[in-house]
């Protein structure tokens, strides 16, 4: 199997899918492929925070400055992914006088509205905030859901032509004489994979992007170029409850455990710092988890006795010129990098970009986008800073929206944010539409909308709508989201796609095994093994080996008293 | 004057219950102190007593028989298999008409929701013509406003399952709720009055559906009060059996086994407050003094001679946790448990988790044990999911379990009423 394309870009995180979407917008001719769901790499996580810049303003203006500007223009185009909260960059008696004032003055000094506050304002504002916070800068951070952010550019590029290949991994690149010409994919199969597991395409492309991030090292190998970005993991804990309604963060000069992020109905602590040398396999350690917690108790100290339901760790994709020589990764840049292999390397058709923030995706695609239509001779400007993305454009209607479906309000509501400017289209069902996700409120029409997009992949359908995300983390509602996958898909089929939710739910919880979700877990273990039996399910499931039901003696068992 | 009894138990679920009536039908003065509402109301209102053998084996015809096989730090070991007879035999009597199972030793094998089956040693009559051993074809039927159980792919998995019978789904409307969100219990109790002719209603869409089948399954909604009456309404309009397939949360046959346990304790003559913890004890020498219950915020002292302990497992409160680990939270018995946090569970959702084993340690008289192994009181027992030792969920054991330490522990404490230290002699048991 072979195909064509203009460009290949390697990776569905943010970057390559704001890449895909700002070449398709140029009327360039895309084919991009990631191994997994879109933003199953770095993008899916993070802790979701739009930064204002300020978090850099004093150790890296350029960065800070480009911050506060993507940071306008998302609110811009993606208000439907943006929940703009305020920042808080608190301060207490240890920490340095000095260094606030430089962050007030720095914060202005890159266009970063930053104004000073009290302690007893900030505790006005969030009133959970230490007693001896003394001092608060408020700056504009926010909270951006990358989830919806990353499929509103993968949407919105598909619809300009591009093709979007997820569950595809690059398995070689086709380097002809020092020309990088395409690569080798291998579909990897899944639930909601576009071509059956095991095939191989061969994609011939006049230019390949590496928009692989933490991976960019791998990628770059298989075309025999050193790429050295130097991954960094990071830990992040989700809170059950949105404990504070503004972004929080320790106003000291750089240190783990030191940012508060609201997130939709939770809170996310973030989070260290530590270099790995695989960013497939690293190991999770639960005094990371302890670390966040007892530091962030210090500004919030609720928080040592609130409730966690998962933790999970990302990857950051950093990158420094070699001669830079960073022993710390904290002192690495957190601006991006644009390599022009031609240039350094004199391997013509491969550029790759690294490094950067989510917040700043929208700009390294720009740059990236500039330079590859440069190569290939495309003339035409970069319109993705004002054109809006799709779910956007009519945020100011959604009251409206509320009204005409006579939903309850907080459904209606969330559902609306959710869905943006489909709300319409979606919700306007005359079947019955029951929420199946309580802790989400998420509908039944909202998530047989996913399915009808991403197939019967239910980790994609919970990247769209959040289903299974909340307080239960899928305990209570797993089952019902797989429900909704027939008929449309078959028993196999749904099957196949619940165990993989259901042990997806279960990784993450793993980090957060104590207390209240302890007990959570043990009541979703009774629910799913005692009352339910799947883990003695008669039936096989795909993925344990069996193939054959097991053979049960039925009528050795119990046949009760009425029967004939 | 001072609450004072012959036994207090703490906690009201199955086990707690069991003890209560095991113990006052000696004629002894028994109080039940329960914080929240059983969590009864939470399970399917199956009663299991072993469905797998610890290494998965399984499903077992004969439970009884596979627990002489079972580690001997087992409750069921510890309890004896004499009393989980005796257990079954007072819960037996306490459901009457209303569950069946007890005319043979096997297990019955229960569709689920999901189309999988599970073995079970008792089982509401409601149920009982769905069992899967039972040759009859089946029609499932699922309502279309709920979300946890679609009828055409249960029974798409049950065929799977080679179930020695044809079976199909179909899904109706179900007459007469109108929100989109309405609960089993809303569901029951429509059928239970029968608004607006609701029986009748459901039973002509059922029968646009059927084509031969000489059994119908529903979600098990057949009313909260008179499920017999609703089930033999639907059954005379369609001419076959009508059976209920139990659900998850909030679940219907579970709250009815809540209203027979609430009647028998009534007539048994136990006290019974709900709504309130206990919050603080004082010993005095190797016994349990007085305990403490929290009442609108003054801990008001409660005395008995006996105490059994039965507040349930993590998911009940009986076993609570922090990042450092795991206590019994009333009397602050030992629970034993890996010292790092991360050994608390296994990497597969379905793994061998210790946290499911997590509970106190009891010797053969149900007595929680200190980490020297010696008993943490004299008068204190404990029963039901608070007790450590097995995965209940993974086994489908925990009805027994409670039923056989239930019975136990109360037996035992009211034997022990006034008998001071002389309870240690009464440590013999039969198995």
């Amino acid at each position: 199997m072979a195909s064509r394309t203009d460009v290949l870009v390697v990776g569905g995180g943010s970057t390559g899918t704001g890449i895909a979407r700002d070449l398709a917008m140029r009327g360039v001719d895309v084919t991009l492929v990631e191994r997994g769901t879109l933003t199953s790499g770095t993008t899916g996580r993070m802790h979701g925070l739009l930064h204002s810049g300020a978090r850099y303003a004093v150790s890296d203006g350029k960065s800070a400055s480009e911050c506060i500007a993507e940071n306008r223009i998302l609110r811009e185009i993606a208000s439907h992914c943006v929940e703009m909260t305020g920042g808080l960059f608190v301060k207490r008696p240890s920490d340095s006088e000095t260094y606030f004032e430089r962050k007030l003055r720095r914060c202005r000094e890159c266009g970063i509205p930053a104004e000073p506050l009290s302690g007893a304002e900030a505790r006005r504002m969030e009133p959970y905030l230490a007693a001896d916070v003394d001092r608060a800068i408020r700056v504009p951070d926010g909270a951006v859901d990358p989830f919806r952010l990353c499929v509103a550019n993968a949407a919105d590029a598909r619809e300009r032509g591009a093709r979007i290949v997820t569950h595809a991994e690059v398995v070689d690149l086709t380097v002809d004489g020092g020309d990088v010409v395409g690569a080798t994919v291998r579909h990897r199969g899944g639930p909601g994979a576009s071509r059956a597991a095991g095939t191989t395409e061969e994609i011939h492309a006049e230019h390949v992007v590496n928009a692989t991030g933490a991976w960019a090292g791998q990628l770059g190998e298989m075309a025999g170029v050193d790429v050295a970005v130097r991954p960094s993991k990071g830990v992040m804990t989700i809170m059950n409850v949105r404990q504070v309604d503004t972004v929080i963060n320790w106003c000291r000069p750089k240190g783990d455990a030191d940012i508060v992020v609201p997130h939709e109905t939770t809170a996310i602590l973030g989070t260290t710092d530590e270099e790995v040398s695989d960013p497939d396999d690293y190991p999770e350690a639960q005094r990371e988890v302890d670390l966040l917690i007892d530091e962030l108790s210090k500004l919030l100290p609720i928080l040592a006795e609130a409730r966690t339901i998962r933790s999970f760790w990302g990857v950051r994709p950093l990158y420094e010129p070699p001669s830079v020589g960073s022993e710390d990764p904290t002192d690495i840049t957190r601006d991006f990098s644009l390599l022009d292999h031609a240039e350094r390397d004199g391997v013509t058709g491969l550029t790759t970009i690294v490094g950067g923030k989510l917040t700043t995706y929208r700009l390294m695609a720009e740059h990236l986008a500039d330079h590859v239509c440069d190569q290939l001779g495309v003339r035409s400007r970069c319109r993705t800073d004002e054109v809006p993305l799709p779910g956007s454009e009519d945020d100011a209607v959604l009251d409206e929206y509320m009204a005409e479906f006579g939903l309850r309000s907080p459904v209606a509501r969330r559902s609306a944010q959710r869905l943006g400017s489909r709300t319409s289209d979606v919700l306007g069902t005359d079947e019955p539409n029951p929420v199946v996700c309580e802790c989400e409120a998420v509908t039944r029409a909202e998530l047989r909308d996913a399915i009808d997009e991403v197939g019967a992949d239910l980790n994609a359908v919970r990247i769209r709508t959040r289903a299974s995300m909340g307080n239960c983390q899928g305990g209570l509602c797993c089952h019902r989201m797989a429900n909704e996958l027939h008929p449309a898909s078959d028993d196999a089929t749904v099957r196949g796609a619940l165990s993989e939710l259901y042990e997806e739910r279960w990784k993450g919880q793993r980090h957060a095994l104590w207390g209240e979700h302890l007990s959570q877990a043990m009541l979703n273990h009774l629910l799913h093994a005692t009352t339910m039996n799947r883990d003695h399910d008669p039936v096989p499931d795909s993925r344990d080996g069996r193939t054959d039901s097991a053979a049960v003696a039925w009528s050795a068992f119990d046949g009760g008293t009425d029967g004939d | 004057m001072a609450i004072e009894d012959d036994v207090l138990v703490v906690g009201g679920g199955l086990a707690g219950a069991t003890a209560a009536l095991a113990a006052a039908r000696t004629g002894v003065r028994v109080r039940l102190v329960s914080y929240k509402k059983s969590t009864l109301r939470q399970a399917s209102g199956l009663v299991d007593v072993l469905g797998y053998a610890p290494d998965g084996t399984g499903p077992l015809v004969d439970p009884f028989e596979a627990i002489d096989a079972l580690p001997s730090t087992h409750p069921y070991r510890l309890a004896g298999t004499d009393a989980l007879g005796r257990g079954l035999a007072l819960f037996d009597e306490v459901a009457g008409d209303a569950y069946r199972g007890d005319h043979t030793d096997a297990n019955a094998l229960v569709p689920t929701t999901g189309g999988a089956v599970k073995p079970t040693a008792r089982y509401p009559a409601t149920v009982e013509p769905g069992l899967a051993s039972d040759d009859r074809d089946a029609l499932l039927v699922g309502f279309d406003g709920t979300t946890d159980f679609d009828a055409p792919l249960a029974a798409a998995h049950l065929g799977r399952a080679g179930v020695p019978f044809d079976v199909r789904g179909a899904t109706v409307t179900f007459p007469g709720v109108a929100a989109a969100d309405a609960t089993a219990t809303r569901f029951a109790q429509v059928l239970d009055a029968d608004e607006g002719g609701a029986r009748a209603v459901l039973a002509d869409r059922v029968r646009t559906h059927l084509d031969g089948e000489r059994r119908v399954g529903l979600p098990a909604v057949l009313g909260e009060t008179d499920p017999e009456g609703v089930r033999g309404a639907l059954e005379e309009a369609l001419g076959v059996a009508v059976f209920e397939i139990p659900t998850g949360p909030p679940s219907v046959p579970g709250v009815r086994l809540e209203a027979l346990f609430s009647a028998a304790l009534s007539a048994a003559g136990v006290r019974v407050e709900t709504g309130n913890p206990v919050v603080d004890f004082e010993g005095a020498g190797d016994r349990i003094d007085r305990a403490f219950v929290d009442r609108s915020g003054s801990a008001v002292p409660y005395r008995a001679d006996q105490y059994v302990l039965a507040t349930g497992g993590l998911v009940g409160g009986g076993i609570d946790s922090d990042r450092e680990g795991v206590v019994e939270p009333v009397f602050d018995c030992h629970v034993p448990h890996p010292t790092d946090r991360y050994d608390w569970f296994e990497d597969d959702a379905f793994g061998d988790h210790a946290f499911a084993r997590f509970g106190v340690v009891v010797d053969e008289t149900m007595r929680p044990l200190d980490r020297r192994g010696h008993p943490e009181w004299a008068n204190l027992r404990a029963a039901g999911a608070v007790v450590g030792g097995a995965d209940a969920a993974a086994e489908k054991s925990a009805s027994g379990i409670s039923l056989a330490t239930g019975y136990r522990a109360g037996r035992l404490a009211a034997s022990g009423v006034g008998a001071g230290e002389l309870t240690r002699t009464e440590c013999g048991h039969t198995r």
